[in-house]
């Protein structure tokens, strides 16, 4: 959301470049205004993100029209993301069109065209919500009276929360918040309006087209993981070697010490949320962790750091050693140093990875961080704020892995349980996020939304097992995820019953633990005790899952015939792999 | 400033925001000479010249000129 990236130009000129290399995303966008420049500037953005949409506009204004015809254009262009984009000016329009009486329904009346758009919609819905237009028909009163415009579009904007609440495929781009960063007279242009029937400014339409472009992404499974922090400047003011920790900065009160204890304060509640926190300090190790256990204004503690790297190597060596650790994709990494010297040393040698241009007044630091809208998301469980612990012990693990002489030992002494569920209705939102995330141990990357997966688990044809894994060290959750298809065999040239293997994935965090193999070997007891014949397994490649293209080979499953990718393995003869996992 | 010198500069600006190198202009230019010249170019293009001229139009005045000799009068007179 920062004003100085793209400019509208720009993206006019992404738009125009060849995009056939890139990942394919099929957008439809409705309007009740002009949105060809929208349009533009969806385009140039996703290709700036190396995305390429295949875009279908809807004529103006045909935004119930397209929705609600089951034959119209929309519903045979068949989009994964419909944006539904209806402006605040129209729904005055509208307000405006009813008797007085009826204008306490006005925000009810839309959410219920919404309600039906979502019920007749394929796919994912985005919902821009409603800046604010303050008509000052009855000024500030009109906070009392429900017949007001302001009423009925916060109002509005509250329903769409709601709605987006109970439905899983409805998420909300925040133009209100976007309006309220930048204000109205930078987003709205009059003349623009009064000319084109457009209502946002050649200005707000890159920063509107990126919030959207930020949804759409984490929808393909691109979202930020993990922080990692420089400390000295940083995350307090002054040096801790040099200042002590008397001499730094931090703490409540005036002065510049506030500015990074509201950092951290912010830092922390991302973490709650999910992401993962490191440190990445040059320094010695026992100064850099001094202000964490004894600074009483330190609002970070060592508990909320996964990998915490204090040494004085270089920071690019460093990080990827936090990304071995973590075992995340260096573009789910943001970075955050005071000093422009390693920030640039860090962008130019690690690629993917996001490093702020963190102002130069610390002071400035948390407000220009929001503006990046950094941790955009498309899901979001209970149990996220719990992975930080996971990955601490993830790092005793591979500190521990190193004193045994063999990994049989190894895997023995982890006292490894595993329990094997359908899909629950407690463990559904947390699958469904699986699904979402999980990109480089994915056979057929399927992603699925909580109400897919709550189908599948209704649908007979349908086999599925949610796997978690507990050891010694501690609790892993919920880590694989099977889908199996029941066929008779024949669509795959097979000559009795066969299990499809819809999707299998598992979470990077369990790798070399031989879960692979307890799954397999609980597969194929299921597939025995059902009478299937055969498990049909297949790898669809994707930029990030070459780790498994081998995955079915090296369980011992063979190629089909006339077909690249499919493999196979008879269930009779099949002995179960030897594991160090117990069933719970 | 005279026109001559403010045709100069809307063609550069002209060029840029329709992307393409080719376009003469001249005072007696009107949208239907360029091909990429429409509605929604025109007001990027007004937006531009606002910008880069740091003057701003009215939408009567905007929807007013009828070729770039008119347009060059009303950011003339703006600049004063």
């Amino acid at each position: 959301m920062s004003k100085n990236n793209l400019s509208f130009k720009d993206l006019k000129k992404l738009s125009k470049q060849d995009s056939t290399a890139l990942q394919q995303i099929k957008v439809a966008l409705l309007g009740d205004s002009a949105t060809q420049l929208l349009a533009t500037s969806l385009q140039g953005i996703a290709v700036a993100r190396n995305y390429a949409l295949d875009l279908f506009e809807a004529e103006y204004n045909q935004v119930e029209r397209q929705v609600l015809d089951p034959t119209s254009e929309l519903h045979s262009f068949n989009a994964q993301i419909t944006v539904i984009f209806q402006s605040t000016h129209k729904f005055l329009t509208a307000f405006e069109a009813m008797a007085p009486q009826e204008r306490t329904m006005a925000a009810e009346k839309r959410i219920e065209f919404l309600k039906d758009a979502v019920s007749l919609l394929q796919g994912k819905i985005i919902i821009y919500n409603y800046p604010e237009i303050d008509d000052a028909v009855f000024g500030s009163y009109g906070n009392k009276v429900e017949t007001s415009f302001v009423y009925q579009t916060r109002k509005l904007n509250f329903l769409l929360m709601q709605l987006a609440q109970e439905n899983p495929n409805v998420f909300i781009c925040d133009l209100a918040t976007i309006q309220n960063k930048f204000g109205r007279d930078f987003c709205f242009d009059s003349s623009v309006y009064t000319s084109t029937e457009m209502v946002l400014s050649l200005d707000v339409l890159p920063i509107i087209a990126a919030r959207t472009m930020d949804i759409i992404a984490s929808l393909q499974g691109k979202f930020k993981k993990c922080l990692i922090m420089d400390l000295d400047n940083t995350l307090w003011g002054g040096v801790i070697g040099d200042d002590g920790l008397e001499g730094i900065q931090l703490g409540h009160g005036l002065g510049i010490g506030k500015a990074f204890t509201e950092l951290q304060l912010w830092i922390k509640q991302l973490k709650e949320r999910g992401i993962i926190l490191a440190v990445c300090s040059k320094n010695n190790e026992q100064t850099a962790k001094e202000p964490f256990e004894k600074h009483p204004e330190m609002v970070l503690k060592l508990d909320d750091i996964a990998v915490f790297i204090a040494n004085w190597e270089t920071k690019v060596s460093n990080i990827m050693q936090i990304q071995s650790i973590l075992n995340i994709s260096f573009d789910s990494m943001v970075f955050i140093d005071d000093n422009p010297f390693e920030r640039n040393i860090v962008r130019e040698n690690i690629q993917g990875i996001t490093v702020p241009e963190l102002p130069e007044d610390p002071a400035d630091y948390l407000e220009y961080l929001y503006s990046l809208n950094l941790f955009e998301t498309t899901s979001y469980s209970s149990n996220d704020k719990d992975r930080t612990k996971q990955y601490q012990v993830e790092a005793k693990r591979v500190s521990e892995r190193q004193h045994f002489h063999n990994e049989d030992e190894f895997l023995q002494s982890l006292n490894m349980i595993s329990e094997v569920e359908g899909f629950t209705k407690f463990l559904i939102p947390r699958i469904a996020q699986l699904t979402q995330r999980s990109n480089q141990f994915n056979l057929r990357t399927i992603r699925y939304t909580e109400q897919e997966i709550t189908d599948l688990e209704a649908n007979n044809e349908y086999k599925n097992f949610a796997f978690s894994l507990e050891d010694k060290f501690g609790d892993n959750g919920m880590i694989c995820v099977i889908v199996m298809k029941k066929t008779d065999g024949k669509e795959f040239g097979l000559d009795a019953p066969a299990l499809f293997i819809d999707e299998w994935l598992m979470s990077c965090r369990v790798l070399k633990r031989g879960m692979e193999h307890f799954t397999l070997n609980t597969l194929a007891d299921y597939a025995k005790e059902n009478g299937f014949k055969y498990l049909i397994g297949e790898h669809i490649p994707t930029q990030k899952n070459s780790m498994v293209k081998d995955h079915y080979v090296n369980l011992g499953f063979s190629k089909m015939q006339d077909s690249e990718n499919r493999f196979v393995l008879a269930i009779d003869g099949y002995e179960n792999k030897k594991v160090f996992i117990q069933k719970a | 400033m005279d026109t001559k010198e403010i045709l100069k500069q809307v063609e550069v600006i002209f060029k840029d925001v329709l992307d393409n190198g080719d376009i003469v202009l001249t005072e007696q230019t009107t949208a239907n000479d360029i091909e990429e010249w429409d509605s929604l170019s025109h007001i990027q293009l007004i937006v531009e010249i606002e910008k880069y001229f740091k003057v701003k139009f009215s939408s009567t005045e905007i929807l007013s000129w009828q070729n770039v000799g008119e347009m060059l009068l009303a950011i003339q007179s703006k600049l004063g």
